[in-house]
């Protein structure tokens, strides 16, 4: 449980600071005018929908340590074998990547307002992360096919896990994608979509860092 | 009162946020049924939560029946025994108290109280729901599969939850699992929307320490679940996969009745460090709640500013931020390292400091407070005496050598149940007498609420109380019959019955309650719109219920925090968030020549001065 609560301590450490600054040094039951009141606090400055996303990348971070932190305790278990790493993950690891990479271009493409670039942008990195997806099946069927079932090992469990609710990470992230892009393909201007292009970035970066992560751990397994 | 010519405060610039694309339903489907009204939400989650909370009330009810009167019902046997004492706890903690305090509570009172106009993602706050009911019908569908509901405790330890010896080990655990998944999906969607609209939507000047104690505690419980119900998703997709695939994550190497299964090498203890790293916590999801609604309740009612409001705001935040690192004081029988249970009693201790300092500050804002004795009052004091009581209990059992005795004894039920069920379920109640006039726009009946309280206050006393004793005696818990035993006498079986009866009656009466509920919302009396006489933005709504948008044209400004109850020199004896300074003065003079009930109670105050001026 330690890497869950390595995690716990410093998102509750971060949002501690943050709310004990809102708190201390105020005198709550002094009113103020209305000019003082024009200038209260008013949220982050922030869209809400980046907020929430924020809240919910921490929500999944959460799950991903907590799934991390049961492999380290499952892994001292005695009947652990090495996990056969099937080959193509690296390919794969390579193509998320790139997605991101296209992700981040896109970004930048809408910033300047250019809408040929963000279409060609979209489409290369959601091309890029279905391909991703595929090759993650691909690497379970290889699994399969040489007869690493999930069963058979905690070891084997666990990568398909892990990969698992990856894969359904990036698959809603796709969904997002998806509405973005056909928005895109219809031609409406880039100042609608550039909130959900921006969104779609972080979560591709922050998907892309949980692979690789994900997929340390899984280099990383003692015998 | 024309004497006021230049009030700057009158003034109120309009709101410098966007303001928010409502969702306008035009059908009564997409006005009740589908619908993206936070309000509406609320009385959904509300219903579904009392409906499921009832049969788990009727369960508990057979339960005693049969620990009161061992042998007298042929219906009842060990296993289905199981299987009530595990559905029982499971839809009271997750699906009646969690819900019913987020997904109800929250989901009113926030936007209410921040001054927002709904939450800030109404479409997805409305699949919350959805997906929560969802879940609902999938645990209550597990009472018509083969096999019934699971019987493997509330706590669901493998590796009995998946062996063929207990109750429910094929289909009902999976469905449990399967809905306990679903609910946190949906809790997730509805707990985004919690927080972000606490952070974002507040009204101008409603800062963070403007907010009542109510939106603190409900805040503060969100984000608690929301990074620990991760826990409990984990340990339950792994333990379906180890039920369905056959993994190993949870289930060791064993034989099972006669049989070598294929399971092996599994953790079991992963799965109890998983479970309380979200089980601990979650007392707490339904405790902070609990906290800020009491702290609102006792100010309105008492009359009095609540005492130490920073410190109930800090208290808030350590026992959010300890309540992760005490888990394993739930394992101190599962044998673990000396030192590690050291660690944990002490982290557990110290949770208590701020629990006591927010039990102080409730005592002290009632001391000498100008006490009205209204029902949601007397449920707030009750839920003072329950919860110290139970407190009390939980210090002791804090301690591994107090706790490796009593833990699986009646002791921890009498426990539990005085601090996270009972005194919970005693908030729940004061905040539906409080807030039913806003929902309804009609009072409770004052008398049905009096006989509801002293019933349901005394009557847990009756039923807990004695509890202790049969655990000091060593009466285990989750036991079908007791049989004969060297260490409890006979009269253990004449208390129990005793219990029984109490439970019976606190049971039945709830459906005067009920009927409260049902008779006042055509009869009940006209509440107007502030009844209370209470100063948070809910109370101030133009129309009562509040319409979809909540605030009229335009969204309140706020001058003053959620207490100013008694304010010396005040005309009237609460001032109202969104009242400016200025128009205090006014105000005053109204009353000066206009009432002499004001004016008598400024003679006793000294000179009046307006504050602020
Ligand atoms: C009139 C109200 C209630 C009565 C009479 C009652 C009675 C009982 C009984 C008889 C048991 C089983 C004891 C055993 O054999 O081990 C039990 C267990 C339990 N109850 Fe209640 N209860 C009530 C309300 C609540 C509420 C409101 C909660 C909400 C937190 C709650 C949570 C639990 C839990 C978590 C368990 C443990 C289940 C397990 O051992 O797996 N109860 N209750
Ligand atoms: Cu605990």
């Amino acid at each position: 449980m330690t890497y869950a609560l390595i995690f716990l301590s410093g998102l509750m450490a971060i949002v501690m600071w943050w709310l004990v600054r809102q708190t201390v040094n105020v005198k709550p039951w002094t009113e103020q005018r209305s000019v003082e009141i024009m200038q209260g606090d008013g949220g982050l400055s922030l869209p809400s929908v980046k907020v929430g996303l924020g809240v919910f990348l921490a929500v999944a971070t959460s799950l991903f340590a907590l799934l991390i932190s049961a492999y380290h305790m499952r892994m001292m278990g005695e009947d652990w074998t090495k996990l056969p790493v099937p080959r193509v993950l690296w390919l794969n690891s390579a193509v998320l990547i790139l997605a991101s990479v296209a992700m981040q271009r896109t970004r930048a493409a809408a910033r300047q307002g250019q809408l040929e670039r963000v279409k060609s942008g979209l489409i290369a990195s959601g091309v890029l992360s279905f391909s991703f997806l595929a090759g993650q099946l691909w690497a379970w069927q290889q699994m399969d096919a040489a007869g690493y079932f999930v069963a058979a090992n905690p070891a084997y469990a666990f990568f398909y896990l892990l990969t698992a609710v990856h894969g359904l990470h990036l698959l809603g992230g796709l969904w997002v994608w998806c509405k973005t892009t056909a928005k895109v393909l219809r031609g409406v201007e880039v100042g609608k979509v550039r909130l959900s292009v921006e969104l779609c970035t972080v979560y591709w970066h922050y998907l892309l860092v949980v692979w690789l992560v994900l997929f340390a751990v899984l280099l990383h397994t003692h015998t | 009162m024309t004497s006021i010519t230049h009030d700057e405060s009158a003034y109120v610039p309009p709101a410098e946020v966007e303001e928010p694309e409502l969702y306008h339903p035009k059908s009564f489907v997409g006005k009740y049924i589908w619908s993206q009204d936070a309000k509406v939400i609320a009385v959904q989650y509300a219903i579904t939560a009392i409906g499921v909370g009832l049969v788990a009330l009727v369960l508990s009810g057979i339960m005693r029946l049969q620990l009161g009167f061992p042998h007298a019902f042929s219906f009842i046997n060990p296993s289905n025994y199981l299987q009530f004492v595990t559905m029982h706890g499971m839809i009271m903690v997750i699906y009646l108290l969690t819900a019913l305090f987020l997904g109800g509570f929250g989901n009113y009172l926030i936007p209410l109280m921040v001054g927002a106009r709904d939450m800030v993602f109404p479409y997805v706050n409305m699949v919350s729901y959805w997906v929560y009911l969802f879940a609902v019908l999938l645990l209550m569908a597990s009472f018509f599969v083969p096999g019934g509901p699971t019987g493997s405790g509330w706590t669901l330890y493998p590796p009995q939850a998946i062996l063929p010896g207990t109750p429910g080990a094929n289909w009902g655990i999976v469905l449990m699992l399967v809905s306990l998944a679903f609910f946190i999906i949906g809790f997730t969607m509805g707990g985004l929307n919690y927080v972000v609209t606490v952070l974002q939507a507040r009204t101008r000047g409603m800062t963070m320490m403007r907010l009542p104690l109510t939106v603190w505690g409900i805040f503060m419980a969100t984000i608690l679940a929301l990074l620990a119900f991760p826990a409990l998703f984990v340990s339950a997709i792994m333990m379906t996969l180890d039920q369905t695939l056959g993994t190993s994550f949870f289930m060791p190497a064993l034989v099972s009745q006669g049989q070598h299964l294929n399971y092996n090498g599994g953790s079991p203890i992963l799965f109890q460090h998983l479970f309380w790293f979200f089980g601990h916590p979650e007392v707490y999801i339904v405790a902070l709640p609990a906290f800020g609604i009491v702290s609102d309740l006792i100010a309105v009612h008492a009359r009095k500013n609540i005492f130490g409001y920073r410190m109930m705001v800090w208290a808030i935040l350590a026992i959010g931020g300890l309540s992760f690192v005490v888990w394993a004081h739930h394992m101190y029988v599962s044998g673990m390292n000396p030192y590690f249970g050291f660690f944990f009693a002490t982290t557990t201790l110290i949770i208590a400091i701020p629990t006591a300092l927010k039990v102080y500050n409730w005592v002290l804002t009632l001391w000498r407070g100008n006490i009205h004795l209204t029902v949601p009052m007397l449920f707030a004091i009750g839920f003072v005496f329950t919860f110290i009581n139970g407190g009390l209990t939980g210090l002791f059992l804090g301690n591994v050598p107090v706790d490796i005795p009593l833990s699986g004894t009646m002791f921890v039920v009498a426990h539990f149940h005085m601090v996270m069920a009972v005194s919970p379920v005693l908030v729940v109640f004061g905040a539906i007498y409080h807030w039913y006039p806003k929902i309804t726009g009609r009072m409770l009946n004052d008398t049905l609420g009096k006989f509801h309280f002293w019933v349901t206050f005394l009557g847990t006393y009756a039923i807990y109380y004695p509890m202790h004793y049969l655990g000091f005696l060593g009466v285990p818990r989750r036991y079908y019959a007791m049989g004969t035993t060297v260490f409890v006498p006979e009269s253990a079986q004449s208390l129990n019955e005793a219990i029984t009866i109490a439970a019976l009656i606190v049971g039945a009466i709830q459906v005067v309650f009920l009927y409260n509920l049902i008779w006042s919302y055509f009869k009940g009396k006209p509440a107007g719109p502030n009844p209370w006489r209470a100063t948070t933005l809910e109370w101030q709504t133009p129309h009562t219920p509040p319409k979809h948008g909540n605030f009229g044209a335009t969204l309140p400004a706020v001058y003053r925090w959620a207490y100013d109850y008694s304010v010396p020199g005040a005309a009237e004896d609460f001032i109202p968030q969104n009242q400016p300074p200025g128009k205090k003065a006014k105000g005053l003079e109204q009353a000066l020549d206009a009432s002499d009930l004001g004016a008598q109670k400024l003679d006793g105050a000294g000179t009046p001065k307006p504050i602020g001026s």
